[in-house]
């Protein structure tokens, strides 16, 4: 009973943070057709900008994730204007940039962070009691990452459906030659995709910086990670993509608790193999793309 | 017709000549020199298959994942069973085209950024096999002390390839062979129905060509050859571990193939030649490596998106406008 509480509050903890990076990569997908290999370093550069403004600067802990936020979607923007736009027919082109940008930010970050690991505080220590459980317990900064993840994708979710923006970007996604043709205009879309996709990734890092031990090659088992659950779910698809989260973080999870960690991972692959063998197109995943 | 046929002997004394100095070079320079060039000769032939790959339209990243197989597949054949290695070597390219014959039946019902993350889940799952079990893959620390090929040749005695000068002549001959291969392939019947495939494949389809059949064999023949070059690598360091193969490498052969450019066969050569040259250059900034690599990768996307191959044309398209601009104004 104790573990079952404690691996399915593990799991939740899990699918927030997979949710957030899958989410946003998915909506970069859906709208620029474009996969973004380098999303995972975005993560880590949100991570890096934590530790620096909040542990070595004494930020506000919430400041410092809202700056993350910042400084990561602005690299998103640059990324949308200088590296994906001129490649906008050549679908390989974006790949092949965002591969460039991973490269580059990596080193940047040994160059930053002297490749050492970051050690940042969390922010309420201690642990909370589940469900009146004694030996079931979760750490508070995990609580706030799940909070985190439900807030962003709660607040992404209301934008999509009920502001007149959020419709325009879901057509962008649905058919970009459609949306062009209803005076959408997609240059400025896929700056606001690349822009939240990205953001949402910096919060990602921003607010695991303190669980993680943050180095330049954190973003490496995160792009994995949502690399497996964009599959799953089908790319470019949202709603799959925060279904495909939760279903492979409790997978993950429970496969870790039980058999080992060093499998979970290649039985997620294989997973993943598997869901593409019999859906080549992914769980809710429609037309081919690409 | 006969521009062409002089064209043609113009290359084949080109490339007698790249031959020809390339046989010389093992005697003028130093060992840790031929070392580089023995590592650039086994990346051409990673080169130049992961390009065959490409022919069909999909981009594999689990290219040096499978260089990886027949790495381990030839140090277990010579290290566990006791086989000779030259033996070993075929043997370990085969295991890995046999490999890539199994997965080609899941990663061809994908396409295009499908088949991409497809082959990198496949790959990457395989490296973690050989992580996770330590028999009789070694685990993360890989299997160490493979053996050297050696020939006991009657009048002349043993010749030991543990020798980098004699391994050196060893990876060309492999390299020449599959350079040929791969060229002969592509001019073929194989290679036009690889094109037809790659541009139009649902009109391919509907003319009767079997799409899948021809993928396979494609990845197959690649996988042979970067199998071959993973048991080069594997013999002549003497040493294969997990993270020899991991996507950090495999993102670098990607860029020397797009640096160089897939038009051609020469395209990738070139892309890893250049590269390499720049590697040696920036030794001391090794850390940089990535940072160079990335906005190589990025310039080249943006100002020479098919590659360095095409460099030369371009330029001289470039010099003839400019020589145009300059006829129209003084005639005017």
């Amino acid at each position: 009973m104790e573990v079952i509480a404690q691996t399915t509050v593990n799991a939740l903890y899990a699918s927030s943070y997979t949710a957030l990076m899958a989410v946003g990569l998915a909506l970069i997908f859906g709208v620029m057709g474009i996969i973004n290999f380098a999303h995972g370093n975005l993560f880590m550069v949100g991570a890096y900008a934590v530790w620096w403004l909040y542990a070595v600067n004494g930020w506000p802990f919430f400041l410092a994730v809202a700056g993350a936020i910042m400084v990561v979607g602005a690299i998103g923007l640059l990324m949308e204007r200088m590296l994906f736009r001129p490649m906008r027919d050549n679908p390989l082109g974006g790949l092949i940039m965002s591969v460039g940008v991973l490269f580059i930010l990596e080193v940047l970050a040994v160059f930053f962070g002297l490749g050492l690991m970051k050690h940042v505080p969390p922010i309420y220590p201690g642990s909370v009691v589940i469900f009146g459980i004694p030996g079931a317990t979760i750490p508070w900064q995990r609580l706030v990452v799940i909070g985190a993840a439900v807030l962003l994708l709660g607040t992404l979710w209301a934008f999509l459906r009920q502001t007149r923006l959020g419709w325009a970007l879901r057509a962008c996604a649905q058919d970009r030659e459609a949306a062009a043709l209803q005076g959408i205009p997609i240059n400025k879309f896929a700056l606001l995709a690349m822009g939240l996709g990205a953001a949402l990734a910096g919060a990602a890092g921003g607010v695991m910086a303190p669980i993680v031990q943050v180095d330049p090659y954190i973003g490496h088992k995160m792009i994995v990670t949502a690399f497996i659950v964009i599959i799953v779910g089908g790319i470019g698809s949202l709603e799959g993509a925060v279904l495909a989260a939760i279903l492979y973080a409790f997978f993950h999870t429970w496969v870790t608790t039980y058999i080992g960690g060093g499998i979970a991972t290649t039985l997620g692959l294989v997973l993943m193999l598997v869901v593409l063998v019999v859906r080549p197109t992914g769980l809710l995943g429609t037309a081919e793309r690409g | 017709m006969l521009q062409m046929s002089s064209q043609t002997a113009l290359k084949s004394l080109g490339g007698a000549a790249v031959v020809a100095v390339l046989c010389v070079l093992p005697f003028v320079i130093g060992l840790y020199r031929l070392d580089v060039l023995i590592f650039l000769l086994i990346n051409i032939i990673v080169a130049v298959s992961y390009r065959f790959i490409t022919l069909t339209g999909e981009w594999s990243l689990g290219h040096v994942v499978m260089m990886g197989v027949g790495g381990y597949a030839s140090a277990l054949l010579a290290k566990k069973l006791g086989l000779s290695v030259w033996l070993a070597m075929p043997l370990g390219g085969l295991a890995t085209a046999a490999l890539a014959f199994l997965l080609a039946f899941p990663l061809f019902r994908m396409k295009g950024f499908y088949f991409l993350i497809g082959s990198f889940a496949a790959g990457e799952a395989i490296r973690r096999t050989w992580n996770h079990f330590r028999d009789p893959f070694g685990g993360p620390g890989g299997l160490a002390r493979i053996p050297t090929p050696e020939l006991e040749l009657p009048g002349v005695g043993l010749i030991d390839f543990g020798d980098p000068r004699i391994y050196y002549f060893l990876t060309l001959a492999v390299v020449l062979v599959s350079i040929v291969v791969f060229y002969r392939l592509e001019k073929s019947r194989i290679g036009l129905t690889l094109h037809a495939i790659h541009w139009q494949d649902s009109l391919a389809e509907s003319v009767g060509i079997n799409i899948w059949r021809y993928k396979t064999l494609a990845f197959c023949v690649a996988s042979f050859f970067v199998g071959l070059a993973g048991a080069l690598l594997g013999h002549h360091i003497t040493v294969v571990n997990p993270p020899q193969f991991s996507l950090a490498i495999m993102l670098y052969v990607l860029v020397w193939v797009i640096v160089g450019g897939t038009r051609t066969i020469a395209g990738p050569i070139v892309g890893v030649t250049v590269l390499s040259i720049v590697d040696e250059r920036l030794r001391e900034f090794q850390e940089y490596r990535p940072l160079i690599y990335g906005a190589i990768l990025i310039l080249t996307m943006r100002f020479l998106p098919t590659g360095l191959e095409d460099l030369p044309a371009k330029l001289i398209g470039l010099g003839r406008r400019l020589r145009r601009i300059r006829t129209t104004q003084t005639g005017s």
